[in-house]
C-alpha cells in the first residue's frame, strides 16, 4: 500500500511549501554539482600541471565573464540542442539525435541563405525557420518509426546523425555557392542573411539566442498550461494510462520528435547565420566528417537543467560559460586537450545533479520536518 | 503471564495532516497467527513497517520477548528474525528462485558463491513446509502464487521466527489462497509467529487466533478469533453494521446498449486465440457479470472491448452504432466507461495530481480547455466537487500526487472520474480487488446505482461472492468461450464453480434460448 515513494511524497505540510521546496532544492542541488564538478576539475588541472593550476583554474571559473558575449553566443546553440533533448525527453523519448537534427538544421538554413533571393529583413528569418524544418524533417523520421515500427529511438536517431552528417558534407561540396574548395569551408553567409547582432563588440552574439530564450518560455508555456503539454508528460509518465484515456500516442510521439527535431535544427541556424565581429564575415562550415558535439552537449545541458526549460537556459548559459573560460586556459600552457578533459569532468559530475536532487530534497525535509515534529510536541506538551 | 514474542506498545506514528498510528498497542504471542484488520488507511501497514524498521515511530516501545528493541532499519529486524512478505513483491524478475532466496545472504567461500549448500537448505525448507518451488526457474516465468511461495521461502531461508504477511491473498485465485492458509497454519505450528495483514474476514475467521482491529489509525480492540464473528469484526472495523449482500431491485432491463458479435481475440501469450467467438448483449438498467478464473480470456475480451488491443474477428456495437474499428477516444465519446482491472497501470498517472487524474478523459473537452490551454480553475472546481461528491481522501486534496494516495482512495478516484463522465454502459473489471468490505459496499452500491439510473453495467470479476451478489444475470467464461448463462437466483456458487471450472457447460444453443 504505502511503499516508501508514497511516504516521502506524502510528506510534510501543505503543497505550496512543497512545491516551493522542489524548485529550491532542484536549484541547490544543481548548484551543489556545479561546485563538486569544479573541485574535480581544479584537482585534473593540478594534475597535469601544477604550476599554473590556479592561474589556469581562474580562467575557467571567470574567464567567461570578460568575453560575455562568446559566452551567450555559443550558449545558443547548445540551449536549443537542450531543449529539444529535454522536451523529447519529457515524453520519455531519449532524442540522442540532435547533432543530426542540428547538422540538417544548419545546412537547410545555408541554403535558404545562399540560393534564394530575399528582400534583407526577412531573407534571415527565412532562413531560420528553413532550418527549423530541416530539423524537424530529421526528428520526424526517428519518431514514425517509433510510433508506426516500434523501433527504438535511441537507435535510429544514432544513425540518423551519421546519415545527417554524411548528406550534409556530401552536399556543401557539391554546392559551388556556398563551399570554397581552396579553404575548404563554406563562404561567408550574405548580409541579408545573417542575423541582427546584439552589437557586443568582438563577439558573434546576434538575436538568436533572444529568440532561444523566448522559445524556451513558450517551451514552458505548452507544457504547464495547454492540454498537448499534459498528454505529453501524461505518455512520458505513464504510456499504458495515457493510452486508456485514448489519447493519440502515435501523433504525439511524432509531435514531440517533430518539434524536438525543430529545436535542434534551429540551433545549427543560429549557430551558422551569426554574423562575426569583423563586419562583413561570419561563421563558415567545414565538413570535415564529424558529428556535431553541440547535440551531445545538449544532452548534458538538458540533464543540469532537469529538462525544465527554464532551468535549461541557465544550464546552457553556465556550459557555455565553462567552455570559453577554458579555452582561455591555454594562455597559461594547458592543452586544448586537457581543457576538454576539465570541462568534461564538471558537466560529468553537472549530470549527478539529478541524483543530487533526490537526497538534498529528503536531507532537507527530514530536517524541516523534525523540526516541525518537535514544535508539534511542544505544543501538545503545552496543551496538556 | 502470556508469553509475548513482540510487543509494540503504544506506538504513535504521524504524518503531516494525518496520525497514521494512535497509541496503538500489538501483542503477538509465540506460535500463533494474530490478524490485523483494518480499511483502507486504517494504519496496519504503517503499524507493520513500523515493526519492520521501515518507519520510525514518534512514541511508544517494541519489546521482543519482553526487551525493549530498537528497530531502525529493515536490517536490524531481519537481525531479530522479523520477516515480511510485502504486498508487492521484492524479486529481481530475471533472477532464478534460487538466486532470489539467497539474495543478500549468499552463502560463500572466500567470494564464491556455494550454490549447493543454498539449494539444499532451500529444497529442505520447501519440502518441509509444502512450499513447492523449482529454484532454477527465473521470477519472471512462474505464477504470482508461486513468486509469493519464493517471498515466504526467503523469510525462512533467514531463519526469521516472526512472519508479516502484507494482503498476501490479495493477489491469488481461490485456490492458492486455499494452499497459502495451509502453509500459514503449518508454519504457526512449527513455532512461528505470524502477523497477517488483511480485511479479508472469511481468512481471519478461517486461520487466524486472535485478531487486533484498527480503525482510522486507533486501536480498537482485540478479540479471540473463536468467540467473534464475521459481522462483530467487521462493525468493529468499519464502526457501522455492513451489510453484505447487495440491497438491490429487480432489474428492469430495456434497450440493447452493448451487443458483442462473434468477438476473437488474439493470445499475446500463446498462439491460440484467447477470446473465441464470443457474443452477448447488455442492455440498460441490467448489471451482465461476466464470471471466470483468471486468464480465460477475460483480460484481452475486456482490452479488445474497451478498443486497447484489436479483434482478429467479431464486431461490436454501442448504442446501435458500430464501434468494431473505433479508436479509444471514439469509443469514450460514444458511451462507454472503464474502470481498468490494473489501476496503476492504465487507471492512473501516479505522478499526476489528483485533479489531474480526474479529468484524465476530460481534459480536452471545452469545458476544461480553451484553444488549447487547459482551464485550470475549471479543473480545480471540478475535482472539489468529485472529491466531495465521492468522499476521496487524501492528505492535499486535489492537489495530493495520486502515489501517495491509499488504494482504495485511488479507485475512488477512477470511479469518480468514470461515473461522472457521460455513459451509457460501464464496463467494470474486478472494481473491488484489494479492497475492503468499506469500499467494496460502497462500489457495489454505485454499480447499482447506475443500474437503477437506466445505465448498462458489465461487471467482470472473479470474486464469487460479488458475482453471486451483484450481478442481474452471469455469463461465465471459460478458455475464451461463454460456457454458461446463469441467474444468480437459481443457481448457487457450487454450479457457479462448475462452470467456471469447465466441468460443466450449456452448449450455444441453450445459451441462445435461454437468452
Amino acid at each position: 500500500m504505502k511503499d516508501k515513494k508514497g511516504a516521502s511524497s506524502k510528506t510534510k505540510f501543505d503543497i505550496k511549501k512543497i512545491t516551493q521546496l522542489q524548485g529550491y532544492s532542484s536549484f541547490t542541488s544543481a548548484l551543489m554539482a556545479i561546485v563538486l564538478g569544479l573541485i574535480f576539475g581544479f584537482l585534473v588541472m593540478l594534475f597535469a600541471n601544477p604550476g599554473s593550476a590556479l592561474a589556469g583554474f581562474r580562467f575557467v571559473v571567470l574567464g567567461g565573464l570578460s568575453r560575455i558575449g562568446d559566452v551567450f553566443y555559443f550558449a545558443t546553440p547548445i540551449l536549443m540542442t537542450g531543449l529539444a533533448v529535454g522536451f523529447a525527453f519529457k515524453m520519455g523519448l531519449f532524442n540522442i539525435g540532435a547533432s543530426g537534427q542540428y547538422t540538417m538544421g544548419l545546412f537547410f538554413a545555408l541554403f535558404v541563405a545562399f540560393t534564394w533571393e530575399l528582400p534583407p529583413g526577412i531573407h534571415w528569418m527565412a532562413a531560420i525557420l528553413a532550418g527549423m524544418l530541416g530539423g524537424m524533417i530529421w526528428g520526424f523520421i526517428p519518431g514514425f518509426f517509433k510510433a508506426f515500427l516500434n523501433v527504438n529511438e535511441v537507435i535510429t536517431s544514432i544513425m540518423f546523425n551519421y546519415i545527417g552528417m554524411y548528406l550534409v558534407d556530401m552536399w556543401v561540396q557539391t554546392n559551388a555557392e556556398m563551399y570554397v574548395s581552396s579553404t575548404t569551408r563554406t563562404r561567408y553567409v550574405p548580409m541579408n542573411a545573417q542575423i541582427p547582432s546584439l552589437g557586443i563588440a568582438g563577439s558573434n552574439v546576434n538575436f538568436g539566442i533572444v529568440i532561444g530564450i523566448i522559445v524556451a518560455v513558450i517551451l514552458y508555456i505548452v507544457l504547464q498550461k495547454t492540454t498537448f503539454g499534459y498528454e505529453l508528460k501524461a505518455t512520458g509518465f505513464n504510456k499504458f494510462a495515457s493510452e486508456y484515456a485514448g489519447m493519440k500516442g502515435k501523433k504525439n510521439i511524432i509531435l514531440a520528435m517533430v518539434i524536438s527535431g525543430g529545436l535542434a535544427g534551429l540551433g545549427g541556424a543560429f549557430l551558422i547565420l551569426a554574423p562575426s565581429g569583423i563586419a562583413g564575415s561570419s561563421m563558415t562550415y567545414e565538413p570535415i566528417n564529424i558529428i556535431a558535439a553541440n547535440g551531445f552537449n545538449g544532452i548534458a545541458v538538458s540533464l543540469l537543467g532537469n529538462s525544465h526549460p527554464l532551468g535549461i537556459i541557465f544550464s546552457a548559459v553556465f556550459i557555455s560559460h565553462i567552455q570559453r573560460g577554458g579555452t582561455l586556459a591555454s594562455l597559461v600552457g594547458y592543452k586544448p586537450e586537457i581543457i576538454d578533459v576539465v570541462i568534461a569532468v564538471i558537466i560529468y559530475f553537472s549530470a549527478f545533479a539529478m541524483i543530487m536532487k533526490s537526497s538534498v530534497t529528503t536531507f532537507i525535509k527530514s530536517k524541516l520536518g523534525k523540526e516541525k515534529d518537535k514544535e508539534k510536541n511542544n505544543l501538545a506538551k503545552e496543551a496538556e | 503471564m502470556d508469553n509475548y514474542i513482540i510487543e509494540m506498545l503504544n506506538i504513535t506514528k504521524e504524518f503531516p495532516g494525518i496520525i497514521a498510528n494512535d497509541d496503538i498497542t500489538l501483542k503477538l504471542k509465540k506460535g500463533e497467527i494474530h490478524a490485523l484488520l483494518g480499511e483502507n488507511g486504517a494504519g496496519k501497514s504503517t503499524l507493520m513497517s513500523v515493526l519492520f524498521g521501515l518507519y520510525q515511530a514518534e512514541k511508544g516501545t517494541i519489546k521482543m520477548e519482553g526487551k525493549e528493541v530498537k528497530i531502525n532499519n529493515p536490517n536490524d529486524a531481519n537481525a531479530l528474525g522479523i520477516g515480511m512478505v510485502h504486498q508487492h513483491f521484492k524479486l529481481v524478475e530475471v533472477f532464478s528462485v534460487l538466486e532470489n532466496i539467497i539474495l543478500g545472504v549468499e552463502p560463500n567461500k572466500m567470494g564464491f558463491l556455494q550454490e549447493n549448500d543454498a539449494r539444499d537448505k532451500v529444497v529442505f525448507l520447501s519440502e518441509k513446509y509444502g512450499l513447492k518451488v523449482n529454484p532454477d526457474a527465473l521470477i519472471e516465468d512462474i505464477s504470482v502464487g508461486m513468486q509469493q511461495r519464493v517471498e515466504i521461502l526467503k523469510m525462512l531461508y533467514r531463519d526469521n521466527d516472526i512472519l508479516i504477511f502484507d494482503e498476501p491473498t490479495a493477489v491469488l485465485t481461490p485456490q492458492e489462497i486455499k494452499e497459502l492458509l495451509k502453509i500459514m497454519k503449518d508454519l504457526a505450528n512449527e513455532g512461528k509467529s505470524i502477523l497477517f495483514i488483511t480485511h479479508k474476514l472469511n481468512e481471519i475467521m478461517e486461520v487466524s487466533d486472535r485478531c487486533t482491529v484498527l480503525r482510522k489509525g486507533k486501536y480498537i480492540g482485540t478479540v479471540e478469533v473463536k468467540d467473534t464473528t464475521k459481522e462483530e469484526l467487521s462493525r468493529m472495523m468499519v464502526g457501522r453494521d455492513i451489510t453484505f449482500s447487495v440491497d438491490k431491485e429487480e432489474a428492469k432491463p430495456t434497450d440493447v446498449v452493448l451487443s458483442i458479435n462473434n468477438m476473437t481475440v488474439a493470445s499475446k501469450i500463446h498462439k491460440n486465440n484467447a477470446v473465441r467467438g464470443i457474443s452477448f448483449d447488455v442492455k440498460a438498467g441490467e448489471i451482465v457479470c461476466l464470471a471466470g478464473i483468471d486468464g480465460n480470456g477475460q483480460t484481452e475480451f475486456v482490452h479488445a472491448l474497451t478498443g486497447l488491443e484489436k479483434m482478429v474477428s467479431g464486431s461490436i456495437s454501442l448504442c446501435g452504432k458500430d464501434i468494431s474499428n473505433a479508436s479509444i477516444r471514439q469509443r469514450s465519446v460514444g458511451g462507454m466507461s472503464h474502470i481498468p482491472e490494473d489501476r496503476h497501470k492504465h487507471g492512473l498517472v501516479l505522478d499526476y495530481s489528483l485533479e489531474e487524474n480526474l479529468v484524465l478523459q476530460r481534459y480536452w473537452q471545452k469545458e476544461f480547455q480553451n484553444r488549447g490551454f487547459i482551464k485550470f480553475d475549471e479543473v480545480r472546481n471540478y475535482a472539489e466537487d468529485l472529491i466531495e461528491k465521492f468522499d476521496i481522501r487524501s492528505g492535499q486534496g486535489p492537489e495530493t500526487i495520486v502515489r501517495s494516495m491509499s488504494g482504495g482512495n485511488q479507485q475512488k478516484a477512477i470511479i469518480a472520474r468514470e461515473i461522472d463522465k457521460e455513459h451509457e454502459l460501464l464496463v467494470a473489471v474486478q472494481p473491488t480487488r484489494g479492497l475492503d468490505v468499506g469500499a467494496i459496499e460502497y462500489i457495489h452500491k454505485q454499480l447499482v446505482e447506475r443500474r437503477d439510473a437506466g445505465k448498462a453495467v458489465l461487471l467482470i470479476s472473479l470474486e464469487l461472492d460479488e458475482v453471486m451478489n451483484v450481478s442481474d444475470r452471469i455469463l461465465v467464461i471459460y478458455e475464451g468461450e461463454i460456457v454458461g448463462e446463469l441467474n444468480p437466483k437459481d443457481t448457487n456458487v457450487q454450479e457457479l464453480g462448475l462452470y467456471m471450472s469447465g466441468a460443466k457447460r450449456n452448449t450455444s444453443k441453450e445459451i441462445k434460448n435461454e437468452g
